[in-house]
């Protein structure tokens, strides 16, 4: 198709901007009602009308050649900006589709030019919208997931020689990694001689679990010191017991409160014995 | 509604006398029951008294160990005591052995099993704060 006949669509959409506009706007609302304010979409579609009319007049055919530069950057801010506030999927890619609802109205107000290539323009736009706005979930998604790591790793001195780590959230081997990796180091900067895991946060226990879990009691161990896990709840013990998960000996207590004091009587045990 | 076996608490240990014969889903309630309170009130050791029942089957039998496993993970023992001689025969003919379980001739000498022998916790936190002072 020559550029001139996309030139000639922008001529049409300028003539019959108001029209196009009023009934793009009104299917927009008609599905966000009470969602967002009239006077911002109105400024957001003139932002989008514009560029997509700038577009077609340096002779823009498809969504991704250079003319619609500008448009796909407004594009995917609106749409970045809905996936941040909560808005559907649904939401967000009727803002572009609704335009169809402007251009079928072209016809009744006498133009007879074929807007196909138009219509086919917005499907493009309406799929890009979507694609924006789930890319920008997936960066909301990875964005909290390193918060999550970051946030949930603290090592606690709780007594002279004694560290506790209290997990909250499931345990996946990434984090067995950081925790491991903290409570190893903490391990050798406060001389602690115990180390207390504490799983009161951690929803479920299921044998992968427990092998992280493990294993950062092995690599504890490794280095020499003693290693505890507490805060073991009720329904995860019978969990624990019902899927043959076996702690061997490795020290497992009720509470924090019973492995500090646990921690306390073997080191008083140890100093006995090299008393004696 | 299914009746529940009352646990009652001596000291650090918890005792449940179990009087008439289980059903099924009564005996799942216990081991629910029990876990719980062994986290709440922080017991040390579990007594389950089986002089009142007659069959163990190998339901009741799985139900034991799972306590006992149970009360392992947080760190409590479990004895059970009072089997009658027939239900032992029994046990023994059928070929169920209570694994990882101790056993003893009666509540008494199941305490006696159970008795500690270590400082209380109140004891090791107190010396461990008087240590902390001196320093």
């Amino acid at each position: 198709m020559p550029p001139v006949a996309m030139q000639s669509l922008a001529q049409i959409l300028t003539d019959h901007a108001d029209a196009v506009r009023s009934a793009w706007i009104t299917a927009v609302a008609d599905e966000l009602r009470g969602r967002t304010s009239r006077g911002e979409l109105e400024r957001e579609q003139a932002d989008i009308f514009d560029a997509l009319v700038e577009g077609l007049q340096r002779g823009g055919e498809r969504i991704g050649d250079e003319p619609f530069d500008q448009l796909r950057g407004i594009l995917s801010d609106v749409s970045s900006a809905r996936a941040r506030l909560g808005f559907t999927p649904r939401e967000t890619a009727v803002g572009v589709f609704a335009l169809k609802e402007g251009l079928y109205g072209l016809s009744a107000q006498g133009v007879t030019t074929d807007v196909t290539p138009l219509l086919r323009l917005v499907d493009e736009l309406g799929l890009f919208t979507f694609e924006s706005f789930a890319a920008a979930r997936e960066a909301i998604i990875v964005e909290q997931s390193e918060q999550l790591l970051e946030l949930s790793t603290p090592v606690v001195k709780i007594w002279e020689g004694v560290v506790a780590v209290p997990l909250v959230g499931t345990l996946d081997s990434a984090r067995t990694q950081v925790v491991m990796e903290t409570l190893l180091n903490t391990l050798v900067e406060t001389g602690s001689a115990h180390a207390i895991i504490d799983i009161t946060g951690v929803p479920a226990v299921d044998t992968q679990v427990a092998q992280h879990l493990l294993k950062t009691v092995v690599a504890a161990r490794l280095m020499g010191a003693e290693c505890t896990i507490s805060g073991i709840r009720p329904q995860i013990a019978q969990t624990i017991v019902a899927l043959g998960i076996e702690f061997g000996d490795i020290r497992t207590r009720a509470t924090l409160a019973d492995a500090l004091v646990d921690a306390l009587r073997s080191d008083r045990r140890t100093a006995a014995t090299v008393l004696a | 509604m299914t009746e529940s076996v009352p646990i009652l608490k001596i000291g650090t240990t918890l005792l449940v006398s179990i009087q008439v014969d289980l059903q099924d889903d009564t005996a799942l309630q216990l081991q629910e029951d029990l876990a719980d309170r062994i986290t709440r009130t922080g017991a040390r050791g579990v007594i389950i008294d089986i002089s009142g029942l007659e069959i163990v089957d190998s339901f009741i039998g799985r139900m034991l160990a799972a306590v006992a496993a149970i009360s392992r993970v947080l760190d409590a023992q479990t004895v059970v005591v009072g089997m009658r001689p027939a239900v032992a025969i029994t046990m023994v003919e059928l070929g169920l052995s209570l694994g990882g379980v101790r056993t003893a001739l009666d509540v008494e000498r199941g305490l006696a099993m159970l008795e500690p022998d270590e400082e209380s916790a109140e004891d090791v936190l107190l010396a461990a704060a008087a240590e902390r002072e001196q320093r």
